[in-house]
């Protein structure tokens, strides 16, 4: 009998709740229950959960397509339809799993009656919702969210649009549902929103600690699920309960995500889904753990104060959606990668930049200049896909790791200051 | 006397227009700084500028294209990946090569992800980034909403061109003012009206306008004034009707895809020798995004943010709302006699790739025929377009 009581309950529990509720998508259309269809950058879910709505967010269907090594098949199909090679690997695999009859791994998703795009640093989501709006012939609503942009702090005329296309997509919602807008029950939601929030800020820095009880990139796209997909209900506060109970564990019994952490790095970009493992592995053989990772900041960023607000529902929702890690400008983007380095004590920035997501990967090359040239710190630029499986090649990833490491160690041994 | 009163003859007016269009040491835009060198100019990035407020603040708006298949990639390559759209790279590219030393701001419209994304890699580059105080300008990223239905988006979008406004006034130490605003709001109207009679005259008689010459006289627009951009048409327009039309086979074709990032003019030229007459196009479609002219009387922001939400073209940057992008280009099609379709997209263009799919299945399925390829900036070699567009053109005059 293990002598630890709750190792592994983040990964496990967040697996069946994943289940459980791609078992209520699937009984949805059963039961009458109407379907909205949501990105996951910025989400506003607890609006579409107050007028009874069951969400499915396809960016986290098509993740599952990858993980599970059936998003080449589904993008093949979608090439096949006209899509060119070069656009976005999400959007191909999702219009291959909508024209298969949307069964995928998971089961069969249901079909849409609103599309909510929530247009929060991804132009792609447009053209995404465009071509399912048509194929499914639903109702299409764009919610317009602007970029945080040139360091400016957060614009008030910026939270006053969102918050007025809200009340607005609240009509909406009204109007098809049959339910009233019930603020107080949204405000009830919230109160959980924030209650999952502060839990997963606490889990997201205890990887400040030496060594490290958590992945923030590996472990993270596991343990960021349920408060992506699931926040606003009671049952997503008491996993983030569970999950930070296993960090506790962790931390009490120095247990970390490699048997021993040798590099720390901060992890910019999204992961490579369909060889996920192996390239996991490319970084555990060097013991490398990632302490802080932009990727875990793709539907929010709370770990520098932000929050649902139970006293100010629609306007902390708006601020929510403004504020996730694709809607800021570079600006933005570099002072927090700086300041992760800074606090979570890392030797190096890894860079995975990504084909299919532009959002993510314009001026990711920049930002390698600044680092390793203005900073000094140390950056290892690694280029596949998030989606599509043939971007990925491994002799070549695992090269460029295993040179960046070797450098580092041996300059580590010899006591200079490591270069890139 | 202005240069192009000194050319007589269509083809002379047209040569020099495309030699201004490819001479990335932007001849026109140094002249106009050098005449009174307190002036400012304002670089636009594609697809959408309201360039009536840059130019009633006494600036210059000069809408950048890339760097026309006339610049090698050098110092970009660092900052942008190569997955990413020729324009946004080849424009770096003249920004970091000191080809752009004129410029003094720059706006970047919110048209893709690209493009937001470059603002950021603009701003940490030239304003007081590594470049230095040499190349420095100021960068103003313009959010033009995507909710155009929504009531919202009205007032919210007058208190971005507000914004740009205050932006200009202290960029160029001149405010915006309703007169001068108004005035501007004049003078783009005019420059669309020729721009329109000049496509008008063309889908009447495209073997008389060939695309490319009409291309490269609107385009040049991009580097002139306003005035003197509605002075050279005039002018375009009365050396244009003397010109003798050819005779020859052709078929009307629709060019879509081309209305940010520019196709090489070699490609227009390979179109139209294969026997494609281009009669409708969205090339270079920001100078002519609005059909009709915008009201010069009332609160002059509120009527232009009203034209840019209600009263555009489509494009694939652009949000139709309650409109279609597909019925859109059918009725362009019926109106125009056009008998195909050219999907021209800009290699790695998602907006342009990812339309296509849904516009060519509109277009077949109202029996039109289509043809698609991918053009880039760099492209040398047209002989593959070139026989794809023949194939096309026989099919249409020979079998269909």
């Amino acid at each position: 009998m293990s002598r630890y009581q709750y190792q592994d309950v983040g990964r496990e529990l967040q697996k069946t709740m994943l289940g459980n509720w791609y078992r209520r998508l699937e009984n949805a259309p059963r039961n009458g229950t109407p379907v909205a269809y949501l990105f996951i950058s910025g989400n506003i879910c607890e609006l579409l959960r107050l007028f009874g709505f069951e969400v499915v967010f396809p960016e986290v269907n098509a993740l599952q397509c990858g993980i599970k090594k059936v998003a080449g098949e589904f993008i093949l199909k979608a090439e096949d339809l006209g899509y060119s090679s070069d656009v976005c690997g999400y959007v191909k695999n999702d219009i291959g799993l909508a024209t298969s009859g949307n069964r995928g791994p998971f089961g069969t998703l249901p079909r849409p009656d609103l599309l909510v795009c929530n247009y929060a640093g991804c132009n792609t989501y447009i053209k995404w919702f465009e071509a399912l709006a048509e194929h499914f012939g639903a109702r299409l609503f764009l919610l317009d969210v602007p970029y945080r942009r040139m360091g400016e702090t957060q614009r008030r005329e910026d939270v006053d649009y969102v918050v007025a296309q809200l009340e607005q997509l609240a009509g909406v919602c009204a109007e098809m549902t049959g339910r009233a807008f019930d603020l107080a029950r949204l405000s009830a939601m919230l109160e959980d929103s924030r209650r999952a929030e502060d839990l997963w800020v606490r889990i997201l820095q205890s990887a400040q600690r030496r060594p490290s009880p958590f992945d923030a990139f590996f472990e993270a796209v596991f343990f960021m699920a349920p408060i992506y997909v699931l926040r606003g209900t009671a049952e997503c506060v008491e996993y983030y309960q569970a999950a930070w109970k296993e960090i506790e564990e962790r931390i009490a019994h120095r247990i970390g995500p490699v048997s021993q952490e040798r590099f720390r790095v901060v992890l910019e970009g999204p992961p490579p889904w369909p060889h996920f493992r192996s390239f996991w592995e490319l970084f555990k053989h060097w013991g490398v753990c990632c302490v802080a990772s932009t990727y875990s900041k793709v539907g929010g960023i709370w770990d520098f104060g932000l929050r649902h607000d139970p006293a100010r529902p629609l306007e902390s929702l708006g601020e929510y959606a403004l504020n996730c890690y694709t809607n800021w400008d570079w600006t933005l983007r570099r002072q927090m990668l700086e300041r992760y380095v800074r606090d979570y004590h890392a030797d190096a920035l890894v860079i995975h930049s990504v084909k299919s997501c532009r959002a993510f990967s314009v001026g990711q090359a920049d930002v390698r200049e600044y680092f390793s040239k203005s900073l000094g710190v140390p950056t290892l630029f690694l280029e596949s896909d998030l989606a599509d499986p043939r971007y990925f090649a491994e002799a070549q990833i695992r090269n460029r790791i295993d040179a960046f490491f070797e450098a580092l160690e041996h300059r580590r041994l010899a006591g200079a200051r490591p270069q890139a | 006397m202005q240069w192009w009163e000194t050319y007589t003859t269509w083809e002379a007016l047209v040569a020099r227009c495309r030699a201004l269009l490819l001479d990335m040491t932007f001849p026109t835009v140094r002249a106009w700084k050098q005449q009174s060198p307190g002036r400012r100019v304002v670089g636009c990035f594609p697809v959408y500028t309201p360039q009536e407020i840059l130019a009633a603040a006494g600036a210059l708006p000069v809408s950048l294209f890339g760097g026309r298949g006339q610049m090698e990639i050098d110092h970009a390559d660092s900052r942008i990946q190569s997955f990413v759209c020729s324009i946004a790279r080849s424009t770096l590219e003249l920004g970091l090569a000191g080809h752009l030393d004129w410029m003094d701001g720059f706006v970047v419209p919110s048209i893709c992800d690209v493009a937001r994304n470059l603002s950021g890699v603009w701003q940490h580059n030239f304003n007081g980034g590594p470049q230095g105080p040499g190349k420095s300008h100021r960068v103003f990223y313009l959010h033009l909403p995507q909710n155009v239905d929504s009531p919202a988006a009205d007032t919210y979008y007058r208190g971005e061109l507000q914004r740009l406004s205050h932006w200009l006034a202290e960029l160029t130490g001149e405010p915006v003012t309703d007169g001068a605003l108004r005035a501007a709001i004049g003078l783009a109207n005019y420059n669309r009206e020729l721009l329109s009679e000049l496509y008008t005259r063309r889908a009447a008689r495209p073997e008389q306008w060939p695309a490319s010459h009409v291309y490269a006289v609107a385009s040049v627009g991009s580097v002139l004034p306003r005035a003197k951009h509605n002075a050279l048409l005039a002018r375009a327009l009365a050396l244009g009707e003397k010109n003798p039309p050819p005779r020859r086979d052709f078929v009307r074709v629709a060019l879509c895809g081309a209305f940010c990032e520019q196709p090489p003019l070699e490609l227009l030229d390979a179109l139209e020798e294969a026997g494609c007459a281009v009669v409708d196009d969205d090339l270079g479609i920001g100078a002519r995004f609005f059909p009709a002219p915008v009201a010069c009387d009332g609160d002059p922001l509120t009527t232009l943010a009203g034209a840019y939400l209600h009263k555009t073209v489509l494009t694939p940057v652009n949000n139709p709302g309650r409109r279609s992008r597909s019925a859109d280009l059918l009725r362009r099609c019926k109106d125009k006699a056009i008998q195909g379709v050219v999907f021209a997209s800009p290699k790695f263009c998602e907006p342009a790739l990812y339309d296509a799919v849904l516009l060519k299945r509109a277009v077949e399925a109202a029996g039109l025929p289509t043809l698609e390829f991918e053009y880039e900036e760099k492209m040398s070699v047209f002989e593959s377009v070139r026989m794809q567009a023949e194939t096309f053109v026989e099919s249409i005059l020979f079998f269909s």
